[in-house]
């Protein structure tokens, strides 16, 4: 569904240890503000997908374009239609497991 | 082959063309060090990595070329950091082969461990940390490739020491010839619309900074001046790119701009922004900067598009294949009323400078230094009132003349940058301006310099005091001078012949500029200490967050 008070970033990212010290200290030093994320590897693990749930203001077009300036960030894409529930029901997550 | 990988190392960086690096030993890049030991590549020991850094900073900015710095694990590696960060902000492109404890100890707290990946993240472009010798082959050459396209910036590789020690088996050297980028995709769209727009301003001027020093660019720069009779302003990095014996130089804008730069900028009508990234120093209010002119941003970084000025007109590419795409649609025009307005506000509101006879106002000093020294000589500063009295008079004609630290603003730049600029340019005077603060801050290269015996000039315009505090409480703290004063006062010439180095103190002398003379004309490293009046200020000044046109003093009263 689409939503209007946020994006998801989709990014496609090397997989390995640092990448994530890139992305977080992107948006800490250039005062963005990133309200979830979810992260995981993909295919034979030499790469990552990272989904970043950003808030939709001035900040959106300068984010992408810092994001797409990371050596280890290969791909960007900005949607607007996401299910955002995801980000809101950890719980289930762990309830997964449980059953 | 049989080779560990800090033999791969320096093969590659001899493939790289690298023939000086500077550093300090320690305990984590020893192996380094010991492959360095069979190579032909010079090492410069500096005393301090910080200094290392700079060193390499002052061969990277005088040539346009990379340069390499090592330092070890832990200290060495933190030492580093702001050098890094400096050219980081001023898109310098050197990279720096740190050493790491044994890849099992990270994350032990080993002895002289840091975690200098995560250390170096924000203030590099790109930083590595190598996780097996085999991972070398590609992690070096790439380096490069980071360092060296695109904005250049500062590159960090971080090796632990046994991927220094691992040994490899291998039948060749890989082949490195990466494909670079070098397309061209500008929109020659927006281009056109650049070129449509400058054909029909009236007040069009031309903002050039860094991004034209990287670009090679000033040739073309000329040619789109001459060509359309476009006054050029430059930013602190952009100094030489447009020679001050143009007609229509403009001089450098922002806070100890002249006031005609200021003023004229105001009332353009278009402002063509190439290769600079609106910095607050040199906008003021960025609101009020520029109001009545459209703006084209052309900058090869896409992300300094809009980010703190928004354009009518941008262009993302290298400053030089935009230039070389837009003069051929940009008309010939003789501009004689914008011209005009320009000459009579230069007379009206020009930078007013000191009486010839007050021989020890600084910026006599400076202007009395470059008429003694060969055009092409190289200036480096440190940070504060010297380095703007540099930039407001001395006569840079060409790019990569001035040496400065403009984005980090790092006291301590001048002497190890003049080193590292002398290593590369043996040929060339070397002039270091720096003040008695700055001086401190990195002064134990004083006995790199002596080592190597390069044609350095320091020249210490010493107020006693941090000059540009004094100065901003004076002018914004209703006279509260804190801090800013030093208690006691060092004898530079005594240390500086203590570190072996010759020197002059000029208040010890009675024929100053015989003196000062004396000291440029002498061969190798000499340090000459001028006192200047300890309350000299740099003006005009716009005060941090006012528009630029809010100037205090340098007002020419007698018109």
């Amino acid at each position: 569904m689409t939503n209007s008070e946020y994006y998801v970033i989709e990014l496609l990212v090397n997989n390995h240890a640092g990448v994530m010290s890139h992305i977080n200290g992107l948006f800490a030093r250039r005062a963005f503000n990133l309200e979830g994320i979810l992260c995981g590897k993909i295919g034979d693990g030499s790469r990552s997908k990272m989904y970043l749930l950003v808030d939709n203001d001035d900040f959106l077009v300068q984010i992408v374009k810092q994001l797409s300036k990371l050596y280890d960030v290969l791909e960007v894409k900005v949607h607007d239609d996401f299910d955002i529930s995801v980000f809101n029901d950890f719980e289930a997550l762990l309830k997964i497991k449980e059953n | 082959m049989r080779l560990n990988g800090s033999e791969i190392i320096i093969k590659l960086l001899e493939q790289q063309g690298i023939k000086n690096v500077s550093g300090i030993p320690g305990g984590s890049n020893l192996p380094l060090y010991d492959a360095l030991y069979k190579s032909s590549i010079n090492h410069i020991l500096c005393r301090h990595e910080q200094g290392g850094a700079f060193i390499a900073q002052g061969m990277t900015r005088s040539t346009g070329k990379v340069a390499v710095c090592f330092a070890t694990s832990g200290p060495g590696a933190t030492n580093l950091l702001t050098a890094i960060a400096d050219a980081k902000l001023d898109s310098i492109p050197i990279i720096c082969i740190t050493g790491q404890v044994d890849y099992p100890f990270i994350g032990t707290d080993a002895f002289q461990e840091v975690d200098t990946y995560g250390l170096t993240i924000p203030i590099t472009k790109h930083n590595f940390i190598v996780r097996s010798a085999k991972e070398l082959f590609t992690i070096i050459p790439e380096a490069f490739i980071v360092a060296k396209t695109g904005r250049q910036g500062p590159v960090v590789i971080d090796v632990p020491k046994d991927v220094q020690q691992e040994v490899l088996e291998f039948e060749s050297w890989p082949d490195v010839s990466f494909d670079v980028l070098t397309e061209n995709n500008l929109d020659i769209l927006m281009v056109k619309c650049a070129a449509k727009e400058i054909n029909k301003s009236k007040r069009p001027i031309l903002y050039i900074g860094g991004g034209v020093l990287s670009a090679e660019a000033s040739k073309e720069i000329k040619e789109l001046s001459n060509k359309n009779n476009i006054p050029v302003v430059t930013t602190l990095m952009g100094m030489g790119c447009f020679s001050c014996d143009e007609p229509l130089y403009l001089s450098m804008l922002g806070m100890h701009g002249a006031r005609y730069t200021n003023i004229l900028l105001h009332e353009a009508d278009l402002l063509l922004a190439f290769g600079v990234r609106f910095d607050d120093r040199a906008t003021g209010n960025i609101k009020k900067f520029c109001p009545k002119a459209k703006i084209i941003h052309a900058d090869i970084d896409e992300a300094e598009i809009n980010k703190l000025k928004g354009t009518d007109y941008s262009i993302t590419g290298d400053i030089k294949a935009v230039l070389k795409e837009l003069i051929p649609f940009v008309e010939d025009n003789k501009r004689k009323a914008w011209l005009k307005l320009v000459e009579e506000t230069k007379v009206k509101h020009p930078l007013v400078l000191p009486e010839a006879c007050d021989l020890l106002h600084p910026i006599n000093i400076i202007r009395y230094v470059s008429d003694q020294v060969p055009p092409d000589s190289i200036i480096t500063t440190d940070v504060g009132q010297h380095q703007m009295w540099t930039a407001q008079v001395y006569p840079f004609k060409s790019p990569r003349n001035l040496l400065t630290s403009a984005g980090l603003g790092t006291m301590g730049f001048g002497l190890p940058a003049a080193i590292g600029a002398a290593l590369e340019n043996p040929d060339k005077q070397v002039i270091c301006f720096t003040g008695d603060g700055s001086i401190l801050m990195n002064i134990q290269e004083l006995a790199t310099l002596a080592d190597l015996n390069l044609n350095v000039k320091i020249i210490i315009l010493n107020n006693k005091h941090l000059g540009l505090v004094r100065q901003q409480q004076e002018l914004f703290y209703g006279g509260h001078y804190i801090a800013s004063k030093f208690i006691t006062n060092p004898d530079f010439a005594a240390i500086s012949r203590g570190f072996h180095v010759a020197a002059y103190d000029l208040a010890k002398e009675v024929d100053l500029l015989k003196a000062l003379k004396r000291a440029l004309a002498q061969p190798g490293p000499v340090l000459i200490d001028v006192p200047i009046r300890e309350t000299e200020n740099v003006y005009p000044m716009v005060k941090p967050g006012a528009p630029i046109t809010e100037m205090i003093g340098g007002e020419l009263y007698d018109q």
